[in-house]
């Protein structure tokens, strides 16, 4: 569904990937592991068209995708969660959920809504709050339905747990596998390498802008070098 | 009733009515800002044109209403144009660069205008005809009605558009997170082509609405523009109702002034405002509670 080849990016001067090889078929649910500023970010950004690519190929679909613009993306059904939330603050929650499905029109948009509501109900006790006023997991919660609000082929999540107590990330996690049963694409970068690794099929190592190991979930739970530097074993 | 509470209602309207234009250029400014966080020194030259053009087709022999129409049309044209083709361009540049740009396209717009239109003054003609009105025993021109009535209009429709509208709120996101605006699928290009037609059409017809009284003329944008970049940061910059609450303060501030100490320093008061902001409440009398509703 999503291949990605020799990607490379930039800030300035500064390299930030150095050349990604990657894929995801659809239906997979796959993570993506490493440490603080290794780039993880950036990929998400890239794919979702919202850091200029350097170098390399992003095809979605057999398409070639590198130079589309984000809504286009978005309207292929890439769709992200980016990291620290990032809700539209003075808007209502329920702005914030309309606005996820700014790409699609029509009463449909109507039934969704309904759908978030009944998953997430405190969303709906607190819809025409500012987003801005939520705690944190319920940004998140926000963060995700937003996300799921535009009908994700691939969805991209970007540290979705991190900063949550124990009771929501588990609640995150949960969200994930359920919506990996319903059939969505996921990709997910997480700093909790050990949760991610263990519900996803496959898994990506990223060191310093580049993958450095890729294998089954399960198997990389069992790698020394993933134990020792990402597992605290 | 009394002569000084006749007196004092007198100069309330002349306030109110020159406070309502600088609300309209003040909204100009906060709908640019927020899509870009650009101010746009352009904006009274919006303004300068709305009048411009309206009297230049006037003269042509096509009708007012025809005029007014033909003149904000250019004037959106021209915003449009300046956003595609100055600002667009040098998008990744700093915003300092970005306003730069603003006070080169002012120079260029005032200068287009001087050659083609000349440089002499004009006047429109009043809407509806030049009758006082009389009301509690202070005379209002109809003029002021117009005024007051056309701004009150499109501040309930930029409301509606901004809290009922997707669009609106997608403009407001993006105004507030332009990341997450990019990444639900928002075109954040053609949000400030957006933003600089709409502010364009808004200078336009605060252009048009004073020029029957104020008479036009190819640098009337300069001080135009001056005054509703000073009732902009009296309210807070980039939000809306600062933006009419600081033109229509604004607009008392020098009426009062002018009638109750020297009309000699009408025009400084603009001035005074600015400089009393950015030293005393640099955040403006709406502060910046994030990014409001315009
Ligand atoms: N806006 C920026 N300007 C300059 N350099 C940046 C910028 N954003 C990120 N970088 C650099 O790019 C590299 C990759 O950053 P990135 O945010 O993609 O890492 P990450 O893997 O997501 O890290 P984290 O786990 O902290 O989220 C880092 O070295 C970082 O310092
Ligand atoms: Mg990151």
């Amino acid at each position: 569904m999503l291949e990605i080849q020799g990607l490379t990016s930039h800030y300035g001067r500064i390299q930030a990937l150095e050349g990604v090889d990657l894929t995801i078929a659809e239906g997979e649910l796959v993570a993506l592991v490493g440490a603080n500023g290794a780039g993880k970010t950036t990929l998400l950004r890239c794919i979702s068209g919202v850091q200029p690519v350097t170098g390399g190929r992003i095809l979605f679909e057999g398409r070639d995708i590198t130079r589309a613009a984000p809504q286009s993306r978005v309207a292929l059904g890439i769709c992200q969660v980016p990291e620290g939330r990032q809700v539209f603050g003075p808007l209502s929650v329920e702005d914030n959920l309309k606005l996820g499905a700014f790409r699609r029109r029509g009463k449909r948009v109507a039934d969704d809504l309904e759908r978030m509501y009944t998953r997430f109900p405190v969303l709906k006790e607190k819809r025409k709050q500012p987003a801005g006023t939520l705690s944190g997991g319920q940004q998140q919660m926000l963060a995700i339905c937003r996300a799921l609000m535009a009908h994700p082929r691939l969805l991209l999540l970007d540290e979705p747990s991190m900063g949550l107590a124990p009771l929501l990330v588990g609640e995150i996690f949960n969200t994930v596998e359920l919506l990996k049963e319903q059939g969505t694409t996921l990709f997910l970068v997480e700093q909790n390498a050990y949760a991610a690794l263990g519900i996803a099929d496959r898994g990506y190592v990223l060191e310093t802008g580049g993958v450095v190991l890729s294998d089954t979930g399960a198997a990389l739970l069992e790698n020394a070098r993933v134990k020792e530097a990402y597992l605290g074993l | 009733m009394p002569a000084p509470l006749v007196e004092f209602l007198q100069f309330l309207f002349s306030g109110i009515t020159s406070g309502a234009i600088y609300a309209l250029v003040a909204l100009g400014f906060a709908l640019i800002y927020n899509a870009s966080h650009v101010i746009n020194f352009a904006q009274g030259e919006f303004v300068m044109l709305g009048g411009m053009v309206t009297w230049a087709l006037l003269s042509q022999g096509i009708d007012l209403p025809l005029a007014i129409a033909g003149a904000v049309a250019l004037t959106m044209v021209v915003g449009l144009a300046l956003e595609k083709l100055a600002i667009e361009p040098a998008r990744n540049a700093d915003v300092v660069t970005l306003i730069i740009i603003t006070i080169g396209a002012g120079i260029f717009l005032r200068g287009l205008t001087s050659v083609t239109l000349g440089k002499d003054l004009h006047a429109l003609p009043s809407f509806s005809g030049d009758e006082p009105l009389s009301l509690l025993g202070a005379t209002i021109m109809p003029q002021s009605l117009w005024i007051l009535g056309v701004t009150a209009g499109i501040v309930v429709l930029l409301h509606g558009f901004f809290n009922y509208t997707l669009l609106g709120k997608a403009i407001l996101a993006t105004s507030h997170n332009r990341l997450a605006a990019r990444l639900v699928g928002i075109n954040v290009s053609f949000v400030l082509l957006l933003s600089f037609g709409l502010s364009a059409l808004l200078g336009a017809v605060a252009g048009i609405l004073i020029a029957p009284i104020t008479a036009t003329h190819f640098e009337v944008g300069i001080m135009l523009g001056l005054k509703g970049f000073a009732a902009a940061i009296l309210g807070g910059l980039g939000n809306g109702v600062g933006a009419i609450v600081g033109g229509l303060l604004l607009g008392l501030i020098e009426s009062l002034g002018a009638g109750y100490i020297s009309s000699d320093y009408k025009d400084a008061m603009a001035f005074v405002v600015i400089l009393g902001v950015l030293f005393f409440m640099p955040s403006g009398l709406f502060g910046r509670r994030g990014t409001e509703r315009v």
